[in-house]
């Protein structure tokens, strides 16, 4: 058996293909970037976690350092669990507050974190315990319409 | 009276037959993958058939791709523009591309194109009686004639589709940044945040290799079928597009409907 003009067509299309798979999952998609090396995992309890999705990213100072593993309902404390995972690279004080918030004024929800002075740093398996819960906006305002009929007398 | 006994009868003929032709197709798929590893041994038979499947179906493939993703680029920034969110255009051409446009309308022309050479040649070789004369020789035909048309479909059809959403998004960058003027780094970052490879590639790829294996089943058995007439043979053809189209299409809802349900 030799080789045929076919088989170079067939390794041209064979080649082409892969790149384009290739340019897919690098340049469009986020398969460069999504996978930290190394992470560990923490948990953060919310009263309420508004939109927050799986894979949501998490972030500190703009910057993503994890992403949301699983979201699960605690019935002990009747909380929301959010568990994540952050690169090992980036430590954050025991101390740290997670809180849940938007980007821009409708966009994505996302966890960010802000780290607090404390010299020992979170562990894998860990929870953080300062946590602020996502803003409702139909709470917001209804509490701006009680305190504006608050303000004025009624008469 | 007469005439609606002939209709029942006509009706009861049409569900035998289909059921028939049903159960055939089965025992026929199942003898393929039977015989698929004697002529996957051979494999210059399966690479022929990669190159008339393949890459004759190439520049069809190219040139489609590129169009579609100059109209989602024109289309979509035009919507997109309306909310102030023409940044946006990227991730809108990358997942309707990986997800949906890219399988499907790859392996709707591919159908057409391919799928309907493939039931040609096997119906015109059963016409002209070469498969009896194979089976004579002591040749199976399926496994030399009908495993590598169905293989070389399935390996052909995931890189078209990859290569279809590779030109597409490039068409959409093509509108996008280079005519309209969208910020090239807010198209591709943004897309890049977007698109998952796991949920939108990987998925993307197993529909695509979902609808090559179907077409190509459905390409050979129609031809395998066929009535050995030339009449016979363009029915088949006609078939074979008519319900590849179908079964893209079905196959479509019930593979998004398990992969992208409960995802944002």
């Amino acid at each position: 058996m030799s080789r045929t003009t076919l088989d170079l067509w067939v390794g041209f299309f064979v080649v082409i293909g892969m790149a384009a798979l290739l340019f897919l999952s690098l340049k469009v998609g986020n398969l460069a970037s999504a996978n930290f090396s190394e992470s560990y995992v923490l948990k953060a309890q919310f009263d309420n976690i508004g939109g927050l999705k799986v894979r949501a990213p998490v972030k500190s100072a703009g910057v993503v350092v994890g992403r949301v593993t699983d979201i699960g309902f605690d019935t002990g404390s009747y909380r929301a669990e959010v568990t994540f995972v952050v690169d090992t690279r980036f430590q954050f004080p025991r101390d740290t507050i997670a809180t849940i918030l938007t980007s821009g004024l409708l966009g994505e929800q996302y966890l960010g974190l802000e780290p607090g002075g404390d010299v020992e740093m979170l562990k894998s398996g860990e929870a953080v315990q300062i946590t602020q819960s996502a803003v409702v906006l139909e709470k917001l305002i209804g509490q701006f319409l009680f305190n504006k009929a608050a303000e004025t007398p009624a008469n | 009276m007469n005439g609606l006994a002939g209709l029942v009868r006509r009706l009861g003929g049409a569900v035998t037959d289909g059921v028939w032709r049903l159960g055939f197709a089965a025992r026929f798929f199942s003898l393929l993958l039977l015989y698929s590893g004697q002529s996957l041994l051979r494999v210059h038979l399966t690479i022929r058939e990669v190159y008339f499947s393949g890459v004759l179906s190439l520049l069809i493939i190219i040139v489609s791709g590129l169009f579609v993703g100059m109209v989602l680029g024109l289309q979509g920034y035009e919507t997109l523009q309306r909310f102030g969110s023409g940044d946006a255009l990227g991730v809108l051409v990358a997942l309707s591309l990986t997800r949906e446009l890219g399988p499907v309308v790859a392996a709707l022309l591919f159908a057409s194109r391919a799928g309907s050479a493939v039931t040609a040649e096997i119906g015109l070789m059963k016409a002209t009686e070469q498969l009896k004369a194979m089976d004579m020789m002591a040749v199976n035909p399926i496994a030399r004639v009908v495993a590598p048309r169905f293989w070389g479909g399935v390996i052909s059809m995931p890189l078209l589709a990859a290569l279809f959403s590779a030109m597409g998004v490039f068409g959409g960058w093509l509108i996008g940044v280079v005519l309209i003027g969208v910020d090239e780094g807010a198209f591709w970052s943004q897309m890049q945040a977007a698109v998952d490879f796991r949920f939108d590639v990987v998925n993307g790829v197993i529909k695509s290799v979902v609808f090559g294996a179907a077409v190509s089943l459905i390409a050979v058995f129609e031809g395998y079928d066929c009535t050995p007439t030339a009449e016979g043979v363009s029915r088949a053809i006609t078939r074979t597009v008519v319900s590849s189209a179908l079964a893209i299409l079905a196959l479509d809802f019930v593979l998004t409907s398990f992969m992208f349900r409960g995802q944002s």
